[in-house]
């Protein structure tokens, strides 16, 4: 039963659950019956005491975690129908994005989100989870059809970032993030983004321009990289945990900046112990948003979408000079 | 999003070869050329090597001074600081390093906006200047670009934004730099639906999540020769496919090859082309 991805502050936890589940198998005495009751409530005490006090770096160990459900999982999870559509039209196909029509409830949508690829093969494929411009193209399109026939959209993200190849450069990565930025900015159908684990930077942005924006618990949403951070100004990625405290890129912060309008919590030992449960959460929250953002007018949600990031940003305002027209 | 070059604040403070009896700072050695330049001569001739032509860095002021009409702009928005949000700390703190780049480069912050004429056409204009933290965007060159393109759409006039960022979005500020590509980007879309003329300049260096935000939504794009633009750094990008990278990858020319620029327009000709371009689209 154990994974094989164990995180170093995962380890006692899942050796206690090593040694109830040998004291299950056994026959029980009323001895044991006792100890297992026990067990099982140090366990789930000490879940508890891990994951309420991760440090940023042991979050980005969370959100990386191999068992971490991605985007298809949502998708059978969340979905009672998913019809996948595929290719930018001018390209090719990026499996890094997935793109549909589906079904959540009552509600039809358009649903997009970045796959990071679960088998080796469909790693490769992925990229990681790193899209190429192909993939931000074909979001967009989808989006784009999805807006004209008043679907709302829903996207999840979860990539380290863009692809950084040469490729990738030769086919606009820059434009294609920039011109997404700026269409997803306008338009007049409800768009719902969760960050589902990484948040990385420019390739997170790509599809994150929403009227609400989630993200998971244990999830993250940079700037950069913490690895890339710590080599630019601590001339090493070996000091990614100091980076990553000083980006302040997790839920608690993002919700203090603005950046994120809800944090979902996840279950106990975090998204990778119990896929079910925390789809079931995400379900809801999609259900309510779609609910709530229906009722608004499309020039209503474009006003709402345009001030959300336009409060956005820390700045001094001085008083002594004049700045206006 | 934020990108490693190499810290370009100013090819003017490299040092050329050491020469005995020569004051520092008199002397530039070209990136390109090699050779050692009279710095007075480059600066006469609007920060271009005499010998081979090679584009230096212009510091914004003088960008306005030769692009604009004397005595023509004015500032907007110079009141507004950068702040510290995240308490940011690496090897010095981020307060500190703000201090020391306006002390460095006489900046308040990494751009420059406000309004002026281009050979009696009127226009909006906005600078990032690389000089300052690698010309990246945090809070304070985001709200006033966003600022600039709302009084461009409000007052109708043509819009261009010059880019000189290496940095991209400021890693110091974190999450609220990379929300300052979608705040831009959106203004420019508003900008955009009211039927704003957008030129967009690429200087070197434009990286990251600039080239990623406005500088890649410009109606027109042109770029001064041999930048370097891109999104990732050629250091990351070399990092992650392990192989050498093409010669002249993410130049300007390579982002012409690929269709990413509509033209390169050498510095000479940059005030004279604009003119040109806005007399197309604006009447």
């Amino acid at each position: 039963m154990r994974p094989q991805n164990v995180l170093p502050f995962e380890r006692t936890i899942f050796e206690l659950e090593e040694q109830l589940s040998k004291l299950e198998s056994e026959p029980s005495t009323p001895g044991t019956l006792e100890t297992i009751r026990n067990m099982r409530a140090d366990i789930a005490k000490l879940k508890r005491e891990v994951f309420d006090n991760l440090d940023a770096w042991q979050t980005v160990q969370v959100a990386r975690h191999q068992e971490r459900p991605q985007t298809r999982d949502y998708i059978d999870l969340c979905c009672d129908e998913f019809l996948e559509l595929h290719g930018d039209r001018a390209y090719g196909d990026d499996p890094a994005i997935v793109t549909g029509l589906a079904k959540i409830d009552d509600f039809r949508v358009m649903f997009i989100g970045q796959q990071k690829g679960r088998t080796l093969k469909e790693r490769t494929q992925c990229y990681y989870g790193c899209a190429h411009p192909e993939g931000y193209r074909k979001a967009l399109l989808k989006m784009e059809m999805a807006a004209k026939y008043k679907l709302p959209i829903v996207c999840l993200i979860d990539t380290p970032g863009a692809y950084p190849g040469i490729g990738a450069e030769e086919r606009g990565q820059a434009y294609t993030i920039a011109y997404n930025l700026r269409e997803m900015s306008r338009l007049g159908v409800p768009i719902i983004c969760t960050v589902i684990g990484e948040g990385g930077s420019g390739g997170a942005l790509g599809i994150g321009i929403g009227d609400h924006v989630a993200m998971l618990q244990f999830s993250y949403y940079s700037v950069i990289s913490p690895e890339g951070c710590a080599s630019i100004l601590w001339k090493s990625g070996k000091f990614a945990d100091k980076a990553a405290r000083a980006l302040r890129f997790t839920g608690k912060d993002l919700l203090q900046f603005g950046v994120v309008d809800e944090v979902l919590p996840e279950p106990l030992g975090a998204a990778h112990r119990d896929h079910r449960l925390m789809a079931a959460t995400m379900k809801a929250m999609f259900v309510r948003q779609l609910r709530t953002l229906s009722a608004l007018s499309p020039s209503e949600i474009l006003n709402r979408r345009y001030e959300k990031f336009r409060r956005l940003g820390v700045f001094e305002e001085q008083t002594a000079t004049t700045a206006s027209v | 999003m934020t990108m490693a070059t190499s810290p370009n604040s100013g090819s003017a403070e490299q040092p050329g070869r050491p020469k005995r009896g020569v004051p520092e700072g008199l002397w530039l050695r070209c990136d390109s050329c090699g050779n050692t330049v009279f710095r007075r001569q480059v600066e006469k001739q609007l920060y271009l090597c005499p010998d081979c032509g090679h584009h230096f860095y212009v510091p914004s002021r003088v960008r306005i001074a030769q692009l604009l009409d004397p005595d023509s702009f004015e500032e907007w928005y110079d009141n507004l600081r950068p702040a510290d949000p995240l308490s940011f700390v690496d090897s010095r703190p981020y307060k500190d390093r703000l201090k020391a780049e306006t002390k460095r480069t006489g900046l308040t912050e990494a751009c420059i906006v406000g309004r002026g004429y281009l050979r009696g056409r009127p226009l909006v204009i906005g600078i990032t200047d690389s000089a300052f933290i690698m010309g990246s965007m945090g809070s304070v060159v985001g709200e006033k670009l966003t600022r600039a393109i709302e009084e461009a759409t409000r007052l109708l006039l043509p819009l261009v934004i010059i880019s000189g960022s290496g940095g991209g979005a400021r890693m110091h500020e974190g999450i609220l730099s990379l929300m300052q590509m979608a705040k831009v980007s959106a203004a420019l879309g508003r900008y955009h639906e009211v039927g704003g003329l957008f030129i967009s300049v690429l200087t070197n260096p434009t990286m990251g999540g600039v080239a990623a935000s406005f500088a890649s939504l410009g109606d027109i794009i042109i770029a001064e020769p041999k930048a370097l633009i891109g999104f990732a750094g050629p250091r990351v990008v070399e990092a992650t496919v392990k192989v050498a990278l093409p010669v002249g990858f993410q130049t300007s020319e390579f982002l012409l090859e690929h269709g990413f620029v509509d033209r390169i327009v050498a510095r000479p000709q940059l005030q004279i082309e604009l003119s040109k371009l806005i007399d197309y689209c604006v009447r």
